[in-house]
């Protein structure tokens, strides 16, 4: 395998398994993404998605699967990955005891450019950092952090960018900011795997997986991901709509229900089922119920709620064998 | 934006890493503002309190003294002890059992042993023995008063015209010390060598056992690894900056011990500034190694101390070396500090030159190939 990522994928990984005393926090996870995609990978808290960045390029040992990374093996080769990879850690990882011009020239000199000062101070302008470029890292921000980090990854000149929550905790304004630096990457070839919690972000992506549980749950288009859960929405509104959601969520043929701005999005698997459930509550003249369109987030909800069901029931069964 | 890509080296070598490593390290030494008032404090304090508590002159130690024969030479040389300042001749005693017991229990730290037919055999120039016994628990103290003990005894039978004056080398007499005790190569001149090494291997431990933990600890471990830098450009470019802060320090020491305290030194000043920049990398690999097996800041800490300890005692330090039992030595070969000693100890005062120093210098070295191999083998390269 010689790898200067000249696939199709530049991540092609199969089976990928991570444990933490004997807990499965990734399991059999597959994925690939292609050259020049943004690939957006999201899951509630605790769902493996830093774990698998980190199998990623090097940085934990998979305990089971293969596969490769900008065509290099993972498992062996780590050390050729690591120069073409930019990695953003989830928490903020520069060196807090160094002043920003500090932090970028010793990014610049461990990968190896050329002319290490000019670089960091032509990233320093790009940044729009220029004459806070003594300040110390520590002193910045959230926000100016996460751009510090950002513009150390992208530094290098990597093929591959893997980003931890870039955006968390940062303004609306900014997160814009980042999003259209993004694409513009993408669109000079650079691939990009980025973790979020955000819907907006996740629609901004080629395509995205949703993990949780540290599965793969679902994988593809953000069309293809909402067609493919099969969901049947209504949006109910009216007053007192939290009891009327306690009392939607114990009826049976609703799997979820969920605040969408000042209603609720009350959804189901099976479209007849769906309809019979709420046909009750239809009646009532205080609400307001029309069929619509399942959204990014509706679907997340249920998978989330579908896999915790089943991770507890595996616990429960487990738990009575024992 | 496509920051920096215009300046992507072909070929990124290992010099330009390690020299991203050591000017990162450089910085953070100096930022830390605690670290390097330590680093200037720790010598200074030490070497004024204890150069000052040590050296001073012991007096008044506890003595005994056996006379298995009395006349008036003998008492004139018990009278000369009495004078002098160093010793307090608490008892006179009556057998050789009695002489030991007193020096086991602790009651005198010295006992002074003049021999039967001591007068005719001065006389007669047969160099009669005095038997010295010397608590050697107290080192610095028991060796300043033993120098004194020659000279003393010397003076009061010149006095006495029993030996004459301006004789030119001839010992009067043997100076013969307990061989249990070898006091001999401890004297004053000893507290800078041995400062040096105490100093040099405390504070060179404590900085690099951190250097590791401290990335862990603050995050920073997880850029680094996830960067293209090997384990051994990332060991060297964290210890080189300390080497110059272990010079610093050495050269204050030195200074202190020149100007203050009148250290001679018969050898090599390069030979000794060279072997000095050798042990302070070897204590520098130590504890970096350390930082490796350390779980967190504390425990690479208790680490240093747990290796500091035996330094200090084992090394020949606090006591000579040669009165150690066996496997104390052997505890003490494998301690830098060790060959450092005797290294010191030979340039300052012996004036030794290279071919008297290789097997320290040689050990020293393989000490710290050792601590490196250690360190590399032990780095943990992912965060499993
Ligand atoms: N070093 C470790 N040792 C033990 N357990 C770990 C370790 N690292 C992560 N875990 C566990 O693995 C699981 C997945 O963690 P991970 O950080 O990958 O989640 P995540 O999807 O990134 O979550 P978040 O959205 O909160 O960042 C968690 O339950 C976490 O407790
Ligand atoms: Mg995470």
């Amino acid at each position: 395998m010689n790898g200067n990522g000249a696939g199709e994928y530049v991540i092609d990984v199969e089976g990928l398994t991570k444990r933490f005393g004997g807990r499965a926090v990734v399991h059999d996870l597959t994925m690939q993404v292609r050259r020049g995609e943004i690939y957006g990978f999201l899951g509630p808290n605790g769902s493996g998605k830093t774990t698998t960045i980190r199998m990623l390029c090097g940085l934990l040992t998979p305990d089971g699967g293969r596969g490769t990374c900008l065509g290099y093996d993972i498992l062996t080769q780590a050390d050729l990955i690591k120069p073409r990879v930019g990695y953003m850690t989830q928490r903020f990882s520069l060196y807090e005891d160094l002043s920003i011009r500090e932090n970028l020239e010793f990014v610049a000199r461990i990968y190896g450019l050329d002319k290490p000062r000019e670089a960091a101070a032509e990233a320093i302008e790009q940044l729009g950092l220029k004459g806070r470029e003594n300040q110390l890292a520590g002193q910045l921000s959230g926000g100016w952090k996460q751009r510090l980090a950002l513009g150390a990854c992208i530094l290098p000149g990597p093929d591959l960018l893997l980003l931890d929550e870039p955006t968390a905790g940062v303004d609306p304004q900014a997160r814009r900011d980042f999003w259209n630096e993004i694409h513009g990457l993408a669109a000079d070839g650079l691939t990009v795997l980025v973790s979020t919690h955000y819907m907006d972000e996740a629609e901004r992506c080629t395509r995205i997986a949703y993990i949780a549980y540290g599965e793969l749950l679902s994988h593809g288009t953000v069309e293809e991901v909402i067609e493919k859960a099969q969901l049947a929405t209504w949006t109910v509104s009216g007053p007192d709509l939290h009891r009327l959601a306690q009392k939607l969520m114990e009826t049976d043929g609703i799997d979820m229900v969920a605040p969408f701005g000042s209603s609720l999005h009350v959804s189901g698997r099976d479209e007849k089922r769906l309809k019979a459930a709420i046909r009750p509550f239809q009646a009532s003249s205080e609400y307001r119920w029309s069929p619509s369109e399942p959204t990014l987030e509706d679907v997340f909800i249920d998978l989330m709620q579908q896999s915790r069901d089943n991770f507890a029931e595996e616990a429960v069964s487990g738990g009575t064998l024992s | 934006m496509n920051i920096g890509a215009p300046h992507r080296a072909a070929r990124p070598g290992a010099f330009t890493r390690f020299s991203a490593m050591f000017v990162k390290e450089f910085i953070q030494l100096r930022r830390d503002r605690v670290t390097f008032a330590t680093m200037i404090m720790i010598p200074l304090l030490q070497i004024i309190l204890f150069g000052f508590a040590i050296n001073t002159t012991p007096t008044n130690l506890p003595a005994a003294v056996l006379m298995q024969e009395h006349n008036d030479i003998t008492r004139s040389v018990l009278a000369a002890l009495r004078n002098t300042s160093y010793f307090r001749f608490v008892i006179e005693a009556e057998s050789e059992a009695e002489m030991d017991h007193l020096i086991r229990s602790g009651e005198v730290l010295f006992a002074v042993e003049i021999p039967a037919g001591f007068e005719r055999a001065i006389r007669r120039g047969d160099k009669p023995a005095i038997l010295v016994v010397a608590d050697a628990t107290d080192p610095v103290a028991s060796g300043t008063a033993l120098a004194a003990l020659q000279g003393t005894i010397e003076r009061s039978l010149e006095r006495d015209r029993v030996i004459p004056p301006n004789r030119e080398d001839v010992q009067p007499f043997e100076f013969r010390q307990h061989r249990r005790y070898n006091p001999a190569g401890v004297t004053r001149l000893n507290i800078v060598p041995g400062l040096l090494g105490t100093i040099l291997t405390m504070t060179m431990l404590i900085f690099t056992a951190l250097s590791v933990t401290r990335e862990v600890e603050r995050g920073t471990m997880e850029s680094l690894l996830a960067m293209p830098i090997s384990p051994l450009e990332l060991m060297l470019g964290k210890i080189t900056p300390y080497i110059f802060a272990g010079a610093i320090q050495a050269a204050i020491i030195f200074g202190c011990g020149w100007f203050i305290f009148s250290v001679p030194l018969e050898g090599d000043p390069l030979l000794l500034i060279g072997l000095t920049l050798l042990f302070i990398t070897t204590n520098l690999s130590i504890g970096y190694s350390f930082s490796t097996v350390a779980g967190n800041q504390l425990q690479a800490i208790q680490m240093t101390f747990m290796f500091f300890l035996p330094s200090i005692l084992l090394s020949g330090f606090m006591f000579p070396f040669a009165g150690m039992p066996r496997w104390a030595q052997w505890i003490g070969e494998a301690l830098p500090m060790t060959h450092y000693l005797r290294i010191v100890r030979g340039i300052m005062l012996k004036g030794a030159s290279l071919p008297d120093l290789y097997r320290e210098a040689g050990l020293l070295l393989l000490l710290m190939l050792i601590a490196m191999t250690i360190a590399i083998l032990r780095f943990r390269r992912t965060l499993d």
